[in-house]
């Protein structure tokens, strides 16, 4: 089974190639230009590098959010784009759940987290159980302050990672009363090897949509939405 | 310049550049064998006008439906075209990205060329598609909803702007009158209709001259003229007739429009002129042009409202013209949103 895997949710551009057990390749760049000019030159780049024949891919696994509403977006039309040239699959894995994979073999609770500005972060609960990971508290959209309360209530170590961190680290530090870690540069960011792996098991599960259904999932509506379903709802109070 | 194969060339299309989700196959440059699009402005009407974000969510959902269905109904599969031509700027840049993203893939996917296209060159070709006999040079009035050019055309991709707007586009200013008189959105085609009912000389809205740019527009003023108008009718407790005001502010544009139109004709020697952008459908301005291009014994040209509108097939157009140039993009292209005409 071969997966190739693009992540663009984030400051991270990252493509990986899996093949059974073995990784191909992994090509992440976290630098200043934008996702479009770099991530299907990476694609190409490891095409090459590896002599990938594209036809031979199984599914194109895809990071289908929370993140940057353009980033994913991105990601998702490179993807859509593969699966309809290719007439393959997708399968549309959680940001969160790919950063949170980094960690594997960790016995704490993990919880990835991203700046979604607003002062919000998106985040979510994740431990592994048997080598599996498994959700504990469902990806969302909230402030760090709940998130801390939420995970002061439950008690247990925690390893913090994602680019959500550096922003409020001071504030978690401050507030936080459980033991808490940071994860380290090579397992903090988006990884699309983390993302192949979790999706080569949603694969084999026949959890696969096809490239015309697949849309990002933002956990959040856009500004106009939210504006007028507040003036609506001031208009019936 | 590389020289390529120029006949029986099928061109696989994607416009994403606003709020109309597009895709079309077009064979050697003018025939076109498929136009989907799949309009989002129910949507978008609700909130007055385009949402960037709302827009680019939408194009993301419908962009490979769109494509599949424009393969099928040209009864193409991907195998059988030559290159992917798509519009990477200027429009919304979350919206241009999904299209250029899409593009990308597919062109990666696939080994087929890749073509970047300005969206306004596009809406200029829209005319070879139904003239078969039109070729450059020509001059050509780009008037839509983000855009007001007035264009001479020299040859196939080589262009020389001789006016623009300084504010408003022209179809902007047709949906900010809409909106002040009741009408909604999109103005274009409502104020089109109403003001058939109104009178054209009813109110004497001021047409703007920019200084010393005669070719340029400025639509900002008269907008705001048609507000005060409104306004101080309202403080005076007079009746105001929309299709009156619609039918005056409607001839205060198309007269500016047609007035530089002409003189950059005549100052050009131009023979041809051709209409180009969602408001060349306008009925008034089309009429007004044609009386104009009549009189100077121009030959006056305007594609059908299908392809006056956002459209792929235009796309596919002006992309044959680059691809057989040999200009080819590559993989890192990028959304420009302001990306200017002539520029690469």
């Amino acid at each position: 089974m071969k997966i190739l895997a693009i992540d663009s949710s984030g400051l991270t551009a990252t493509v990986a190639v899996l093949e059974d057990e073995r990784m191909t390749a992994e090509y992440t760049i976290n630098h200043k230009k934008t996702h479009s000019q770099t991530l299907v030159p990476m694609l190409d780049e490891i095409k090459a590098m590896t002599e990938l024949d594209l036809t031979t891919v199984d599914a194109i696994a895809v990071a289908k959010g929370p993140g940057s509403f353009t980033g994913l977006r991105i990601g998702s039309a490179t993807a859509k784009g593969l699966g309809l040239a290719l007439d393959k699959p997708l399968v549309a894995v959680s940001t969160l759940e790919a950063l949170a994979m980094n960690a594997w073999g960790s016995d704490k609770l993990i919880c990835p987290m991203m700046d979604a500005r607003r002062e919000q972060v998106y985040t979510g609960l994740y431990r592994f159980e048997d080598g599996e990971l498994k959700v504990v508290k469902e990806d969302c959209a909230i402030s760090v302050e709940e998130l801390c309360g939420i995970i002061d209530k439950m008690g247990e170590d925690v390893l913090f990672l994602g680019d959500g961190v550096p922003v409020y680290k001071e504030v978690i530090d401050k507030l936080l009363r459980v033991t808490h870690t940071y994860a380290p540069p090579h397992m903090s960011r988006q990884r699309a090897g983390a993302l192949a792996v979790l999706a080569a098991r949603y694969f084999e599960e026949g959890r696969i949509e096809t490239a015309a259904a697949h849309k990002p999932e933002y956990l959040r509506v856009s500004q106009a939405e939210r504006v007028k379903a507040e003036k609506e709802g001031a208009a019936k109070c | 310049m590389t020289t390529k194969k120029k006949n029986n060339i099928h061109i696989l299309t994607i416009e994403t550049s606003c709020d109309e989700t597009a895709a079309a196959v077009v064979r050697d440059g003018r025939e076109v064998l498929s136009n989907i699009i799949s309009s989002q402005i129910d949507i978008h009407t609700l909130y007055g006008g385009v949402v960037p974000e709302i827009a680019s969510r939408n194009h993301i959902e419908r962009i490979n439906t769109v494509i599949e269905q424009a393969l099928n109904e040209a009864a193409l599969k991907l195998c059988d075209i030559d290159a992917i031509a798509v519009t990477y700027g200027p429009g919304l840049v979350g919206a241009l990205l999904v299209g250029v993203a899409e593009a990308k893939a597919i062109s990666f996917a696939t080994g087929l060329p890749l073509v970047g296209v300005h969206h306004i060159e596009g809406h200029i070709c829209a005319n070879f598609i139904e003239h078969k006999d039109l070729e450059p040079p020509f001059m050509s009035l780009v008037v839509s909803g983000g855009h007001t050019h007035l264009v001479n055309v020299l040859d196939y991709g080589k262009y020389e702007i001789l006016g623009r707007t300084r504010d408003d586009a022209a179809g902007e200013a047709f949906d900010k009158v809409a909106r002040a008189i009741g009408l909604g959105y999109p103005g274009g085609p409502k104020i089109d209709k109403v003001a058939k009912e109104g009178d054209p000389d009813a109110i004497d809205f001021p047409r703007a001259k920019v200084r010393n740019e005669e070719y340029d527009f400025s639509f900002s003023g008269l907008k705001s003229a048609v507000l005060n108008y409104l306004n101080s009718e309202k403080m005076a407790g007079r009746e105001i007739s929309v299709p009156d005001v619609a039918a005056s502010f409607q001839k205060a544009v198309t007269d500016v429009l047609t007035e530089h139109s002409m003189n950059a004709v005549k100052s050009c020697g131009c023979s041809k002129f051709a209409l180009a952008g969602g408001v060349a459908s306008n009925s008034a301005l089309r009429a007004s042009m044609a009386a104009a291009c009549k009189e100077a014994g121009v030959e006056l040209y305007c594609p059908s409202p299908i392809f006056c509108t956002d459209n792929a097939a235009m796309i596919g157009v002006a992309g044959y013209y680059e691809y057989i140039k040999g200009n080819i993009s590559d993989l890192s292209l990028n959304a420009v949103p302001g990306l200017k005409l002539g520029e690469r």
